[in-house]
């Protein structure tokens, strides 16, 4: 595996029936990589065990070429930003900040000016972490895990803890402070919105298994699974004689998937009736019921349809999977 | 009396009133006749070093015993709540067994297990062939043993808690940023188990410093300031006895207010989320073979008092000699302390003393933690929530005497009567005692109680009495069980008290306990230790019952 991050075969087996990996793969220098899967995945675990806070049981963990698989956390040089934080409630912003630099006193003082001055929170440092907001305590953590100028930043569900209104702010802002910084990040979410706006790439985890690796465009127009397809974007999932209609080509057990971009409402193509209609401003979503019996969601103009008219649908583009899963 | 969800300010006056003359009153009776008295007492106290030296040895012995038990209780709260091994969890429900011995029986325990003439000093005697005993269970020593078997489980239990509270991703979080296992310790577990430990200081110390028993039994010439106090009563210095109860009393006080500041907030709560650290299998065959067989020492060590005094019950009048181990063993002693009133009369005393007095001390409680739980702020709240802990932080020894002073007057119009000398006195003593313990567990009952049902019952039709009896007291039966079972079994095992303001008629247990020690009748002793034990048991066992 090249990169500045590796694993080469990690596994990490929790009982006989969950394990997670092998994994294998690598983080450029100054990349962002998400680690995307819906819960039980096995992203949090990939996250500790790049901490040290789990052993793994086979394979080789990498950092800027040295081995670190057996190196205690303390000694990882791994900055991470907790879920819930994980400021440390007996101690202040500045004595927070200063926890993980080696020196004493004055000696950090500058250090500390520049890590807080760095996340927008200069003048902070004898505040209480109990009288910050969520997103100041945030921004405390990250001031915190970055003092040290770790090798690397690890951050768990980094915003599922502030507001919806706030997030997609802090989404941003945070982006462009660690691209500031320069570090290499990886970050571990459970929101795929989150995974495109945040990471350079995304890697989608599933069952402890790594489902495919790449840029959100990647991960979109050439999912490398079904899984991937679905988890990814909206999709409709077709098979049988329903998705032989959109698509005559494909093999027996085939399975197709239709984004709801790629289907249009035409003269000719399968019958439907529309069912509903979700306004959303610039486009509406719209349910449409085939004679089949199939319901499939076609993302159109506002005024393509109206509710109960008889529609025929066309595809433009069909992604095509071995059907494994029924 | 009225029992009102909100009360009227009547109520509340009324029973601020009742707190007072019972709580506050008495302390402020024994520190006018103390201060005032023509300074006969003051006088004394001040000149004789005897005096000051038993104030010093309260004071170091108490802060030696926070330290003994903080050295035994954490870390084995440490180890239970982060490792396993096997049998930690029978382990862990064994090593609060101190807890239901009652302080003087866990005293006469110790007595015949480690004491000169003991099982342990028997056989090594036995096994060393020497002629005498090979030491005396006495002073500062045999004080500190006591106290550190029987304290170290505040410790053992506050620590545990605040562990289970403690987020793992804080000592994560300390790792991630190179702190070392050590300098995680010090730096983030410690400071975050702070107010835990505090909490545990805070009640070692009060138990200690009021301790009683112990120095009674093992002080020997080594005088603390309670047996100094009982001393004095007993000489007829009642003056002095109350400038001496009135000094350890400051002390406590003193004590009280430091530990209570170095408490702090409590910090962990304030942020608290996540969840404690996974326990981690003690590693290596070796090791685990090691804590497992000192686990179960431990436990047996934790469990030789209790065998020791079932085995001395068992021993006959005068059947046991020089022997290493008693050679008679019969049930004689139970049998003629049911066959014979005279001696069942102890045990009589205490059950209707502890019963009455828990009763009192319960619907006090009731009444005042109603109020204060359902009330609008205000002075009066505050007052009786401040009276209501008052007696916690004054030794049993210095309650004893401000009661006896203030009831051994006959003036009405002062609200004193002449009580002492007759059976009520002590009950009383019992039960004023006892507010802090029902208090406590009520108003928790009360503040976990949703206002919104009472309100629910009162919009369904039910009137006030109604929906008390109905609602609210159903409800609050856990509370009243707790506080219930600790305050009856206080009551039982009570010496403290009771060895100041006991009469010939209503002796309880514990002074029945110290007549027979007092006449070599160890089984009677022991029987009567061991039914006490059994009682407090059964009853702290049904009080935890959900």
């Amino acid at each position: 595996m090249s990169g500045f991050v590796t694993l080469d075969g990690v596994r990490k087996q929790w009982s006989a029936t969950v394990t997670v990996g092998p994994l294998s793969f690598g983080v450029a220098q100054g990349e962002i990589l998400a680690l995307l899967g819906p819960s039980g995945s096995g992203k949090t675990t990939v996250l500790r065990l790049l901490a040290g806070f789990e052993t793994s049981d086979a394979g080789r963990i990498g950092i800027g070429g040295e081995d670190v698989t057996a190196t205690p956390p303390a000694r990882r040089r791994c900055g991470m930003v907790f879920q819930h934080y994980a400021l440390f409630p007996h101690l202040d912003v500045g004595e927070n900040v200063a926890f993980g630099l080696a020196g004493q006193g004055k000696a950090n003082a500058g250090r500390i000016v520049d890590a807080l001055k760095l996340v927008g929170l200069e003048g902070f440092e004898r505040r209480r972490v109990q009288e910050l907001s969520g997103g100041q305590q945030q921004r405390v953590a990250l001031a915190r895990a970055l003092a040290p100028e770790p090798r690397v930043l690890l951050l768990d569900e980094p915003l599922s803890n502030l507001d919806p209104a706030l997030r997609e702010r802090t989404r941003r802002e945070l982006r462009a402070l660690i691209k500031r910084v320069g570090i290499t990040s990886i970050f571990v979410t459970h929101e795929q919105e989150e995974a495109f706006d945040l990471g350079d790439r995304v890697a989608v985890l599933e069952s402890g298994r790594l489902e495919q690796l790449g840029t959100a465009e990647e991960l979109y127009e050439r999912p490398a699974s079904l899984f991937v397809a679905t988890f990814v974007g909206r999709a409709n999932v077709l098979r049988g004689p329903a998705a032989r209609a959109f698509d005559g080509g494909i093999k027996d057990g085939e399975v197709i998937v239709v984004r709801p971009e790629r289907l249009a409402f035409g003269a000719a193509g399968v019958p439907a009736v529309v069912r509903e209609r979700r306004y959303t401003g610039a486009a509406a979503f719209f349910l449409v019921e085939t004679d089949g019996g199939d319901r499939l969601e076609v993302l159109a103009a506002p005024e393509a349809a109206r509710v109960g008219d008889r529609v025929h649908l066309a595809a433009t583009g069909v992604l095509r999977f071995a059907g494994a899963r029924a | 009396m009225s029992a009102r969800p909100g009360g009227g300010l009547t109520a509340r006056t009324v029973l601020t009133v009742l707190l007072a003359w019972l709580v506050l009153y008495p302390i402020l009776i024994l520190v006018g006749d103390a201060v005032g008295g023509g300074g006969s007492g003051l006088t004394a106290f001040a000149t004789r070093p005897a005096e000051w030296r038993a104030l010093w040895a309260s004071v170091w012995i108490s802060v030696a015993s926070v330290a003994l038990a903080a050295a035994i209780g954490v870390p084995l709260a440490f180890l239970f709540e982060w490792f396993e091994f096997p049998g930690r969890k029978t382990l862990g429900s064994l090593i609060a067994l101190p807890a239901v011995l009652p302080p003087f029986v866990g005293v006469i325990a110790f007595l015949f297990l480690y004491g000169e003439s003991g099982f342990v000093a028997r056989a090594v005697q036995r096994v060393f062939g020497l002629e005498q005993s090979p030491w005396r269970l006495q002073g500062a020593g045999g004080i500190l043993l006591v106290h550190a078997y029987s304290m170290y489980v505040y410790f053992y239990l506050f620590t545990r808690a605040g562990l289970a509270k403690l987020d793992a991703s804080m000592l994560e979080a300390a790792q991630a940023l190179g702190a070392s296992r050590w300098s995680t310790l010090w730096r983030v577990t410690l400071p975050l188990l702070r107010p835990s430990l505090a909490g545990a200081a805070l009640l070692v110390f009060m138990t200690a410093i009021g301790s009683f028993s112990a120095p009674y039994v093992f002080g020997g010439g080594f005088r603390v300031m309670t047996t100094q106090i009982v001393a004095s009563k007993l000489n007829g210095e009642l003056r002095l006895a109350e400038v001496e109860s009135v000094a350890l009393a400051l002390v406590a006080i003193a004590g009280l207010v430091l530990l209570r500041r170095s408490e702090g907030d409590d910090i962990v709560t304030a942020l608290g989320k996540g969840i404690a650290p996974r326990r981690r299998p003690i590693g290596g065959a070796g090791a685990r073979a090691f804590s497992t067989t000192a686990g179960w020492a431990l436990a047996v060590l934790l469990l030789l008092p209790h065998l020791t005094l079932v085995l001395i019950s068992l021993v006959p009048y005068g059947s046991w000699t020089t022997e290493t181990l008693p050679p008679v063993l019969s049930g004689i002693n139970y049998q003629r302390l049911f066959a014979e009133p005279e001696r069942l009369r102890p045990l009589v005393n205490s059950l209707w003393m502890a019963a009455g007095s828990t009763a009192g001390a319960l619907a006090l409680a009731l009444v005042a933690a109603g109020l204060v739980a359902r009330g609008r702020p205000s002075r009066l709240r505050g007052a009786i929530e401040g009276l209501i802990a008052l007696p916690w932080a004054l030794p049993g020894t210095v309650f004893a005497i401000a009661l006896l002073t203030t009831f051994s007057v006959h003036s009405p119009a002062e609200l004193r009567w002449v009580l002492a000398g007759t059976t009520l006195l002590l009950p009383l003593a019992y039960m004023v005692r006892n507010v802090p313990v029902t208090g406590r567990a009520l108003l928790a009952g009360y503040r976990q109680l949703d206002p919104g049902l009472e309100e629910a019952a009162a919009s369904l039709g039910a009137g006030r009495w109604a929906t008390f009896r109905r609602v609210t007291l159903p409800l609050l039966k856990p509370a009243l069980a707790a506080g219930g079972s600790l305050a009856f079994v206080a009551g039982l095992g009570d010496f403290v008290t009771s060895i100041v303001l006991y009469t010939y008629d209503n002796r309880p247990i514990s002074i029945e306990i110290m007549a027979s020690l007092r006449v070599s009748e160890l089984g009677v002793a022991a029987a009567f230790g061991v039914i006490l034990m059994v009682v407090s048991a059964a009853v702290l066992g049904l009080g935890a019952r959900r």
